[in-house]
């Protein structure tokens, strides 16, 4: 059998004498969409972070392909929390930032921003943009230099309900098409259930209550889901009782 | 399934794409409540002026302290286009030279100080020592090194314009916001590439600010310079208003002095505007 796509092995992650992660393991597959879910504090930020190549500072490995890799990869690609556009550049020199300065005549920027609902919006300033639409620029942005792999850090979390759905079919459609792999860190557990492939509850836990994935759900459900299925709140169930076992 | 009926409810709430034609229609709105008051701005100095004449005129104020804003003028006319020119060319030409190279050195300083905090370490106490220097301290030394020509003055100026725009550019770059930064390094991006597509324009609001500092005091800086073997310019007039006890020339030559400063002023205000149009700061309050 091939090399995963991605494979994590952390032994153990320090802030100074704190322990954040402990003898962690993960691995993502092709086209795999994974949710990571748990309390706020278990590591999941911090897990992200070290996938990402921005925190180096830990003991263990980052393989893609089977190959190690050191510090933030062409191959991954990130959509924080907050859109993190750059407010003096227009939506498609944002989108194209990866290819370089004022990219964005790029073909491929008119693509993408035609996929996220944005082609009318490709000269507007950030500063233009609803917190939805910003969003979706961001998103564009990941994917615009066609990652194997995209993480995401609870990325709508500053979005009202509707646009979060609105979002989550999109990220969804998207990934899909481009054959994407997403990792996403979410505390929203029908977030999670409603998008993934498989979900991971991540809990502080041992003696030194440092994160450690403490379970593991598949989700077998053909898309596209209802909401509102029935398998879905059972395993939400399932989810909330892991949750429960930590704050007993 | 009621299914469909949900994602119609969805689709509804899509966020209206017609949010920039709301945007210029506030800023239309926005602009107007405010432009009495600018216009006002503008009037207030010359209402002072002319209550300054009342009461000149009525003898409240004694002439030999106060000269007429109306005798001042008359003064300054008698000087001559010609000769009024020579003065204000020279010292805009001064003021001009001498705050370019203050601003590109500064700027290149305050970038390799932001950048390293090895360097920022190494060069800080130096630059602050230096800056609390006065500018009439500067002269005779300026004198004794670059004698009595162009080169002297011109150095002060610059020794004036640095200072604040060094400032501003360090503070500039130490205050990026991290998260733009994490953007640059996801995107791997060299060292030189965050310096010019994240840090610099991330610390332009800054820099402005300190380019207009810089700019007054390169005014300031200018009139001290001078003040001293000088036989042109607006410092050359106040300091020869002042041995030959006419009033009227100091109180020209200030109001010259006030008026360039404020032209100056705003064509840098106006560049920033054009240059930082991507703020999102606030401009509908009419408060």
């Amino acid at each position: 059998m091939s090399a995963p796509l991605l494979d994590l092995r952390v032994s153990d992650k320090h802030y100074d004498t704190r322990t954040i992660l402990e003898r962690l393991t993960l691995s993502i597959e092709r086209g795999e969409i994974v949710s990571l879910v748990g309390p706020s504090g278990c590591g999941k930020s911090t897990l992200l972070r070290i996938l990402a190549g921005l925190d180096r500072d830990f003991n263990g490995e980052i393989l893609i392909d089977g190959k190690p890799q050191q510090g933030p990869s062409s191959r991954i690609g990130v959509i924080f929390q907050e859109p993190r556009l750059l407010p003096w550049l227009s939506v498609a020199d944002n989108v194209a930032f990866p290819a370089g300065p004022r990219r964005g005549g790029d073909p491929r920027v008119s693509e993408l921003l035609a996929e996220v609902g944005l082609a009318e919006a490709r000269a507007y300033l950030p500063k233009q943009l609803s917190g939805g639409m910003a969003q979706r620029v961001a998103i564009a942005r990941g994917l615009f230099s066609e990652p194997d792999l995209l993480l995401l850090d609870e990325p709508f979390s500053a979005v009202d309900a509707m646009t979060r759905m609105r979002l989550q079919d999109l990220l969804l459609s998207l990934v899909r098409s481009h054959g994407t792999a997403a990792l996403l860190v979410t505390h929203d557990l029908d977030e999670a259930l409603y998008l993934s492939d498989r979900v991971l509850l991540m809990t502080p836990s041992g003696k030194t209550g440092a994160g450690r994935i403490v379970r593991e759900i598949e989700v077998s459900v053909e898309r596209p889901r209802d909401r509102r299925d029935v398998l879905l709140a059972r395993l939400r169930g399932e989810l909330l009782e892991g949750l429960g076992a930590v704050a007993a | 399934m009621n299914r469909p009926a949900l994602r119609a409810n969805v689709m509804s709430s899509d966020e209206s794409l017609a949010l920039p034609g709301q945007l210029s229609a506030e800023e239309k709105t926005a602009r107007s409540p405010l432009q009495p008051w600018r216009i006002a701005g503008l009037l207030l100095p010359f209402a002072f002026l002319g209550l300054m004449e009342l009461l000149v005129r009525t003898h409240v104020v004694p002439e030999h302290l106060v000269p007429a804003p109306s005798s001042i003028v008359e003064t300054l006319w008698q000087l001559g286009g010609d000769r009024l020119a020579r003065h204000i060319g020279a010292s805009s030409l001064r003021v001009f030279a001498g705050f370019v190279i203050g601003a590109v050195v500064a700027i290149f300083f305050g970038a390799a100080m932001g950048l390293s905090r090895r360097l920022d370490a190494l060069l800080d106490p130096s630059f602050q020592a230096l800056r609390a220097i006065p500018s009439l301290a500067w002269v005779p030394v300026l004198l004794l090194w670059m004698g009595i020509d162009e080169a002297p003055k011109i150095t002060l100026i610059a020794i004036g314009a640095f200072f604040p725009v060094h400032l501003s550019v360090v503070a500039g770059i130490r205050g990026v916001d991290r998260k733009l930064i994490e953007l640059g390094e996801v995107n791997r991006l060299s060292q030189r590439a965050l310096f010019t597509r994240i840090l610099l324009p991330a610390s332009l609001p800054h820099i402005f600010t300190g380019l207009r500092t810089g700019l007054s005091l390169a005014w300031m800086f200018m009139v001290a310079a001078e003040l001293i073997a000088a036989t042109r310019g607006l410092g050359y007039l106040l300091s020869d208003g002042r041995e030959t006890g006419r009033p009227d020339l100091v109180f020209g030559a200030i109001l010259l002095l006030a008026l360039l400063g404020k032209l100056s002023d705003s064509v840098l205000k106006a560049i920033e505007t054009r240059v930082l149009s991507w703020r999102d700061t606030r401009t509908g309050n009419s408060r």
